[in-house]
């Protein structure tokens, strides 16, 4: 990991102290940035949540890619059942597992959408899945609004939706549209380009830059978002990955052996592909940085301060026509499409302070 | 790589524990956390509590190393104040915004019954803020400059004997709200033995009267121990200077008597070090939370059941915040409506009344007038038959004028003929002779 690369947060720094407070130059050491180490060990103790949801259609490598970026069978990748019924419904399945790695516990929730996009009439395939991603808000939201609170609250919420394109290599399509326009202003999306073996170098470029294209022309804001940049130093950081946004991704959870060492990768008749170490195979480590363990922390900011507090507001000023709810386990229905919310509340630092409403 | 201890059930879902391998990358996710705590700053509060004069700048001066500027209070306040400052130090990369509030006038006055008061409120007003905050549709926590008490130091004066009542008193107030920590101050005042009695003396007050201080938490390994050491301590007794005295070869923070040097840093002199060590190096992020997780939330709890919301129903059903506001507010606007009714009735009343009273003005100024015109009418009528009588006294007049003239007339004649008769008589009479 890069030290000295400070990760983007939407939190603007400094706000103004009620007094011009003066610059107390110090003459000794006092000590307060043990408050750091404090801040750590007590982070490690409570252990981190991080809760990660692929989409896509069957076959495109989900699943191995999953198991791939956490290196461990998290699914178990099963072909569906080709000759029995494809589902009518979208089910999402998740699954949580507890990890650690020197001593930091992160507690990782997959959550699969298999079935979207395969049936013939995919209008609305995107609703179980905003559905799913609101009642999650919803849930934090009804903790959060108890009496008596408890002191740390589960976060089920989703940090990170990977959305996984199929290589077509032309462009992006409708119900990718359709599905990315909705879905970015609820949750952080990551498009990926699967199954990129099958695509050569130029042609990956072509589809990249088509892609971008595409998102700037329907006004997609996927992951990193250009309005969250604070400073010069983000904004260079964030361009150079938003410029190899989409990532092309290849999955692979078996190992060869290449040149004498052990790489997970594709065998082919014509080569292996190296899934991991491999730049220009696949853009995984690139896609590791920005997507995860380094952003990590970032993505569930952007996912609590800005995300949430959407909902927050939509759902608090919807509130007079609440049905009563028995209780944060059966909610009461929540709207299956999320509402347009308007994008003027997205960036935190300049949210209006005019509505002093109280709820 | 090592396998997680296993965790309790998550919902319905088995929480199995992987095993990985290879290196992901996430250990630096209490890194990222670190960093972005580190470029938004850290808010630390303290609220200093003590008699004037008994050392509270000077010890945060040393504290924190630094001059604040201050003037010290005079010994005459009306009232306890709270004068709060905010500074903002910096150490390597890390930025603080340290609000010292200070009680200016405390333990002055005569009657010093209501002196906790202006505290409680201050540090009410504070939770309230955060409330109104938290509470609002659209909010910004994350850039929220919190004012909340982090810590409260409560200065003992060093009379060696126990606790005052006032201290009691206030102690017992504020510590269901605050983290207090008691530290004797001036301690260079007690001899050594004296000292030892004295804290134990002032712990078994506390316990006695059941004030609860600040726990240092020792569920942590890394500051369990440090923290039991400490702990037996208290309260602290610190002296406080921020002059330099030359001890040996060096310049040392110290306090300079004619039998002696106090030195500030030596902890067989003090306890400074171990309230440093306590209050900034270990315990501040503890601090921060407990004030967050126990105080502020109890507050909460507190107001929001005063204004009325439950978790529960008697059919214990959990309620939503939203309905019982919504319940809460119609029968605010039904309240607010039959107000209004009552003031229009009351209005449209009052309207008749005053129209009645008027109406009956109105007659009586009738009935005036219309006596007025009949008097009128009989003066006038009374005044034409004067005014007649006194023509026809005038014509009578006139008429017995004319008589009398004519009269005058004739009696003149007939006078000018007698004369001239009596004047041709007597000439007669004369030439006669």
């Amino acid at each position: 990991m890069d030290p000295t690369r400070r990760s983007p947060s939407p939190c603007s720094s400094r706000t103004p102290s009620p007094r011009t407070p003066p610059c107390g130059e110090m003459l000794g050491y006092v000590g307060i940035e043990a408050v750091l180490d404090q801040l750590k060990i007590k982070a490690m103790k409570m252990g981190f949540e991080f809760n990660i949801m692929v989409v896509g259609q069957s076959g495109l490598g989900k699943s191995t890619m999953v198991n791939t970026l956490f290196k461990s069978k998290v699914w178990k990748s099963t072909p569906p059942g080709l000759g029995g019924p494809t589902p009518q419904t979208l089910k999402l399945q998740s699954v949580t597992h507890v990890i650690e790695e020197k001593g930091v516990k992160l507690k990782l929730t997959v959550t699969d959408t298999p079935g979207f996009g395969d049936q013939i009439n995919n209008d609305k395939c995107w609703d179980p899945i905003l559905g799913y991603i609101n009642e999650q808000y919803e849930r934090y939201l009804q903790e959060e609004i108890l009496i008596t609170r408890r002191r740390h609250i589960p976060d089920t919420r989703v940090h990170c939706c990977v959305y996984f394109v199929p290589p077509t290599g032309h462009c992006l399509r409708p119900l990718d549209i359709e599905f990315l326009q909705r879905l970015c202003q609820a949750v952080n999306v990551v498009p990926v380009i699967a199954r990129a073996d099958s695509l050569t170098l130029e042609e990956r470029e072509t589809f990249r830059r088509r892609i971008q294209h595409n998102l700037r022309t329907h006004c997609i804001d996927v992951y990193p978002q250009k309005c969250f940049d604070e400073d010069v130093n983000d904004k260079i950081l964030n361009s150079k990955i938003r410029d190899r946004i989409p990532f092309a991704v290849v999955g692979a959870d078996r190992e060869h052996l290449v040149n004498g060492r052990c790489v997970l990768g594709r065998k082919t008749k014509w080569g292996i592909i190296e899934a991991v170490e491999n730049m220009t195979h696949c853009e995984f480590p690139l896609h590791e940085r920005p997507a995860d363990p380094s952003h990590l922390q970032d993505l569930k900011d952007i996912t609590h301060n800005v995300h949430y507090e959407n909902y927050r507001v939509f759902r608090l000023n919807q509130s007079h026509v609440l049905p009563r709810g028995p209780g944060w386990v059966n909610l009461a229905p929540v709207p299956a499409s999320s509402p347009v919310i308007p994008r003027s509340s997205k960036v935190p630092g300049r949210v209006q302070e005019d509505s002093e409403e109280k709820f | 790589m090592c396998v997680a201890t296993s965790k309790p059930k998550f919902q319905n879902e088995e929480l199995r524990n992987l095993s990985l391998s290879g290196h992901v990358g996430f250990d630096s996710l209490p890194d990222q956390l670190v960093n972005k705590s580190t470029s938004q700053g850290f808010c630390f509060n303290i609220l200093c509590v003590g008699e004037t004069g008994i050392g509270k700048s000077t010890l945060m001066d040393t504290l924190f190393n630094t001059k604040f500027e201050s003037d010290p209070a005079t010994h005459n306040e009306p009232g306890v104040r709270l004068k709060a400052r905010s500074y903002e130090l910096q150490e390597s990369n890390v930025r603080l915004k340290l609000t010292i509030v200070d009680t200016v006038g405390f333990g002055d006055q005569i009657n010093k019954d209501d002196s906790y008061k202006p505290i409680v409120e201050y540090i009410d007003a504070q939770f309230e803020a955060y409330l109104q905050e938290e509470l609002k549709i659209k909010r910004s926590l994350f850039n929220y400059h919190d004012t909340r008490i982090h810590a409260c130091l409560y200065f003992i004066a060093p009379t060696g004997h126990s606790l005052k009542s006032l201290d009691l008193v206030t102690m017992k107030k504020l510590d269901s709200k605050v983290n207090i920590i008691p530290i004797i101050a001036k301690a260079d005042t007690i001899a050594k033995n004296e000292l030892h009695k004295f804290k134990s003396k002032i712990m078994s007050e506390l316990v006695s009267n059941g004030v609860q201080i600040y726990q240092f938490p020792t569920d942590e390994e890394t500051v369990a121990e440090i923290n039991a050491t400490m702990s037996v301590h208290l309260p602290f007794a610190v002296v406080g200077s921020t002059e330099e005295v030359k001890i040996g070869n060096k310049m040392a923070k110290a306090r300079q008597y004619p039998w002696g040097v106090v030195q500030v840093e030596n902890e067989n002199h003090c306890d400074f070090v171990k309230l440093r060590e306590m209050l900034i190096r270990v315990n501040m992020e503890d601090l921060r939370e407990q004030t967050h997780t126990r105080h502020y939330e109890l507050y909460r709890r507190c107001k929001l059941e005063e204004m009325g919301f439950k978790d529960t129903d008697p059919d214990s059903k959990p309620f939503s915040l939203q309905e019982t506001y919504e319940a809460k507010r119609n029968e605010f606007l039904g309240e607010l409506q039959k107000k209004e009714e009552e003031m229009r009735q009351m209005f449209v009343m009052r309207v008749k009344e005053k129209e009645a009273e008027l109406k009956e003005a109105e007659k009586e100024l009738h009935e005036k007038f219309d006596l007025l015109k009949r008097t009128h009418q009989e003066e006038k009528k009374k005044v034409e038959d004067k005014k007649k009588e006194l023509e026809e006294e005038v014509n009578n007049f006139q008429k017995k004028k004319a008589a009398a003239q004519l009269l005058q007339s004739q009696a003149q004649q007939s006078g000018a003929q007698q004369t001239k008769k009596d004047k041709d008589k007597k000439k007669r009479w004369f030439c006669s002779r």
